[in-house]
């Protein structure tokens, strides 16, 4: 048997993994084609970026929510570690690495090995509990990842790098640059993110979760997922797959938040609060558990969304509220699935068959 | 399949063993195992040898501690008093994990499947530890990456194969019916390469002739793999038919061990079964 | 002295969070979930407090009642309309959809009564105690902010424990299948904890708004994700851990502002959790619960 074989045996997955890699695919070349004939209004070229960086969030939070099972509520933490991280490596690389698509990328290599690294810190205590107890600690992580970036101040002068917390007593030299400045965060970014770079970055997001889901360690997520006990009964070391998961999703949202920190002329933590985390959540929850596609259209529509509600300008985060309960409602609701299947013949036949 | 009586022999340190393991260290041995469960004792006192292998069935009225020995044994729960030795090594201190790893595998009393994975990714999510190819290989799929996969696949396979199940290997486990479900989950347990195997009711919910097949599948799990076997079971036929001695537990306590024709006519046996006859 | 000063206004701010975790823990103890809006609803009682009190003038204590009216009235209709149809469905949903309502509640705040602040009337006027010859003053407002915590907390517990409805309450906590063939009309159960809880959120709101008089669409946002996290330190489902857990998290949190750092206050109290969850995972009075096997 080849691995042709194999992979035929998981033609369902196989074909979904595929249709994923092709619709961002499309999407890119028709969103670059786009942008370049000036075919997108401006304001939503401004959004590529940024909806990439948000599509590689849905697809990191989705391994721990949707492959690993466990409710993070402070997904967001990691992405401003990341920005954070990642925006100061550039500032410090400017001088010696002019070429930026270079410099971007080792920041945000940086940024995911420093959020890889506050994954690991949190994921220490946090893996130890069950549900909503440790969704309540990735919130409180997320709240304290936050205070303590709005009070941490880093400069750099021809002494080194100085680092102090809550006051500024870094006492640089002169010529020094104050980086961090705690809670107004970092300003004039250049910006060198790009949306190719983006796209390069969720192609990238996708083959890591995509390979590592259908290899050992994904199918040890999904089956301490489905049943801890019986998992631990044939031999998983079930700490260490949760914070293999963690880990690897905390790095690809590090990465996400140095991309997404690149668009902008300023940072500040206060940017990556837990409206940010419930956010991805909301993606990765309206995409569907564990479908990467699904989030990654989620990411996309509902970043755009608000900003096509504009025309209803005070009525537009009202909308977006009535939405969300009412697609919830809609997914979940067993007489309103029914009701709608009804509608739809497509679902119709299948059911039947 | 006839069946050929098992010859015990009696081996120092007050236990029997089938004459076959009887010179080779026993794969089980329990020594005043015990625990206490929200004050009660649920186990006690609980001293058992199994051998390198043997088919014993564990029997005993409801809430006699049957399914409590087996959460004793892969420290489900940690035991409040005495020794478990498996293959002669002390347990003391070890999980779940770690007990597995060092040879006991077990299935369900409620079924517990992974639900959601396809039949073989349930058998081979329990090869996992066989596997050595790191994250990094599976990120990039390197070489070491498929050939390994393309090796546990070939033996999951395989293993289903004993069971009759290798047309069913891309379903999904939770969409299997019942019976088929609890054959999975004996799979899933062989898969990683057990010396002791621990069945908790194989039988429950099957009708006589699923029973009869299921029978014939431990006793061919039994000779291809060469394993000792411990199985709970209410259904007494099975018990009768497959299981060289048996342990009777009755509140906790050990109130026979023998064979099977010498449990059939124990009366402490009988008595907690059938409860005390009134004196005529 | 001034320990002592900063332990009261501790305790005050605790009482409140108490008030507020006592909502979201019987919510969660009944219907299994983190009813994310709870703290948007203390926004709404504050919003109509502030209306009954300072455009209608009416007598403070009618403006409180007649907020837990509405706030009753408003869990409740929220449970029937948002909650209610997501029963069977998978927890993670239920969340969204409060997450859902959460906002909702803002923006409709927003659009009904902007976002510039408005200056809340203290129910019971500024003034306070003073205490060994003035050494120490306890404001009138956070005397009765903790008067009230107590009397909730003593009479909610009596409800619970006593009375039939509440008899019903903890049997639908333990098992809604089991209960309901017993003849308790779960539906019921759950709208009147909601109510309950959405009652006790106006109360909070008419405190909070108090002591802190600025009063704005997303007043609830915070006290809401603390009062939360004080339910999960106290044990979340557990009524006298909802009491201890706010009590100890806003004595922490005044502390922290005190002696260590005002920014970092947020940080010290959710670390405080962190380290109360590692030691006690399921809270200080929650129970422990092992799955069997």
């Amino acid at each position: 048997m080849t691995m042709r074989r194999l992979i035929n045996l998981k033609r369902v997955e196989a074909r979904r993994i595929y249709l994923t890699y092709g619709i961002v695919i499309l999407a890119y070349i028709i969103c670059q084609t786009m942008s370049s004939t000036k075919f997108l209004s401006s304001s939503m070229r401004g959004m590529l970026v940024p909806i990439c960086a948000y599509m590689v969030m849905a697809v990191s939070l989705n391994l721990v929510v949707g492959i690993s099972g466990e409710l993070s509520l402070g997904h967001a933490g990691f992405m401003s570690v990341g920005a954070f991280s990642g925006v100061a490596t550039a500032i410090l690389l400017q001088k010696v690495l002019p070429f930026a698509p270079a410099r971007l990328a080792i920041a945000m290599i940086v940024a995911a090995m420093f959020a890889a690294f506050a994954g690991f810190l949190i994921g220490i205590p946090v893996l130890r509990l069950k549900g909503d107890y440790l969704a309540i600690v990735t919130l409180a992580f997320g709240e304290i990842i936050k205070s303590i970036l709005n009070n941490f101040y880093m400069g750099v002068d021809s002494g080194g790098i100085h680092f102090s917390m809550l006051t500024d007593t870094t006492r640089l030299l002169k010529g020094g640059r104050l980086i961090i400045k705690g809670p107004m965060g970092i300003s004039g970014i250049q910006k060198i993110s790009t949306f190719p770079a983006g796209f390069i970055l969720v192609m990238i997001a996708l083959m890591i979760v995509f390979n590592l889901v259908n290899s050992r360690s994904g199918r040890a997520f999904m089956a301490i997922r489905d049943d801890r006990i019986a998992a631990e009964s044939i031999g998983l070391d079930i700490t260490k797959y949760k914070m293999m998961a963690f880990v690897t999703s905390a790095a690809l949202a590090g990465a996400a938040g140095a991309l997404f920190a690149m668009n902008y002329s300023t940072i500040v933590a206060n940017k990556f609060d837990f409206n940010t985390s419930i956010l991805i959540l909301v993606f990765v929850v309206l995409g569907g558990q564990g479908n990467m596609l699904g989030g990654i259209i989620a990411a996309a529509v509902l970043t755009i969304l608000p900003e096509k509600l504009r025309q209803f300008s005070d009525y537009r985060m009202l909308l977006y509220a009535i939405i969300l309960i009412v697609m919830m409602l809609a997914t979940n609701n067993a007489e309103i699935k029914s009701f709608l299947n009804r509608l739809n013949p497509f679902k119709r036949r299948e059911e039947a068959e | 399949m006839a069946k050929s009586k098992t010859k015990y022999v009696s081996i120092p340190s007050t236990t029997i063993l089938p004459e076959r393991d009887a010179s080779r260290e026993p794969v089980l041995k329990c020594v005043n195992l015990g625990i206490t469960l929200g004050g009660i004792k649920a186990v006690e006192d609980f001293n058992f040898t199994v051998g390198r292998t043997e088919i014993v069935g564990l029997i005993g009225p409801n809430g006699a501690g049957k399914t409590t020995v087996f959460n004793l044994l892969t420290k489900v729960y940690q035991p409040t008093t005495g020794t478990i030795l498996l293959n002669g090594r002390d347990t003391h201190g070890m999980n779940t994990m770690q007990v597995n790893r060092a040879g006991i595998a077990r299935t369900f009393q409620n079924i517990r499947l992974f639900k959601n994975l396809s039949v073989v990714d349930n058998v081979k999510a329990a090869m996992n530890n066989d596997m050595r190819y790191n994250m990094l290989s599976a990120i990039l799929r390197l070489p070491n990456y498929r050939r390994e996969e393309i090796a546990a696949h070939r033996r999951a396979l395989k293993l289903l194969s004993i069971f009759d199940m290798q047309d069913m290997a891309d379903v999904r486990a939770g969409s299997l019916p019942y019976g088929a479900q609890r054959r999975l989950e004996i799979v899933r347990a062989l898969a990683t390469n057990p010396s002791l195997l621990l069945l908790d009711e194989p039988a429950a919910g099957m009708n006589p002739s699923e029973t009869a097949d299921l029978m014939d599948n431990i006793r061919k799990v039994h000779e291809m793999f060469q394993i000792a076997i411990i199985l709970i079971e209410h259904d007494m036929s099975l018990v009768m038919n497959i299981c060289e001695g048996i342990c009777v537990l009755n509140f906790g306590h050990v109130i026979a061990k023998g064979t099977p024709d010498e449990i059939q006519n124990n009366p402490a046996v009988i008595e907690a079964y059938l409860g005390r006859r009134k004196e005529a | 002295m001034i320990f002592l000063n900063f332990f009261i206004s501790g305790i005050s701010l605790g009482s409140i969070y108490a008030i507020i975790a006592l909502g979201y823990t019987m919510v969660y103890g009944i219907a299994k979930m983190l009813n994310f809006a709870h703290g948007d609803v203390i926004m709404v009682g504050a919003y109509v407090c502030f209306y009954a009190i300072s455009r209608y003038g009416l007598n403070p204590f009618v403006g409180v009642a007649l907020a837990m009216l509405v706030c009753t009235l408003l869990g409740i209709i929220v449970e029937r309309l948002a909650y209610k149809p997501l029963r069977q469905a998978p927890s993670l949903a239920v969340l969204i959809t409060a997450i859902g309502m959460s906002y909702f509640l803002q923006n409709t705040a927003l659009l009904l009564w902007s976002s510039n602040p408005k200056v809340f009337p203290s129910i019971i006027g500024r003034g306070s105690f003073k205490l060994f010859e003035g050494a120490l003053s306890v404001s009138h407002v956070t005397a009765l902010t903790i008067a009230t915590c107590l009397i909730i907390m003593v009479v909610l517990s009596l409800f619970i424990s006593k009375t039939k409805l509440g008899k019903a309450m903890r049997a639908c906590s333990e098992d809604k299948g089991a209960a309901q063939l017993m003849g308790i009309n779960v539906n019921a159960t759950i709208s009147l904890t909601f109510a309950i809880g959405s009652g006790l959120a106006a109360i909070a709101g008419a405190l909070l708004c108090s002591a802190y008089p600025t009063l704005m669409p997303t007043t609830g946002s915070l006290p809401g994700i603390k009062a939360f996290t004080a339910a999960v330190f106290g044990g979340i489902g557990s009524i006298p851990g909802a009491f201890l857990g706010g009590i100890m998290l806003g004595v922490i949190e005044i502390f922290a502002k005190a002696y260590i750092s005002s920014q970092l206050s947020d940080a010290v109290v959710f670390g405080v959790l962190i380290v109360v969850l590692l030691v006690k995972p399921s809270g200080l009075l929650g129970k422990q619960t092992q799955e069997k096997v």
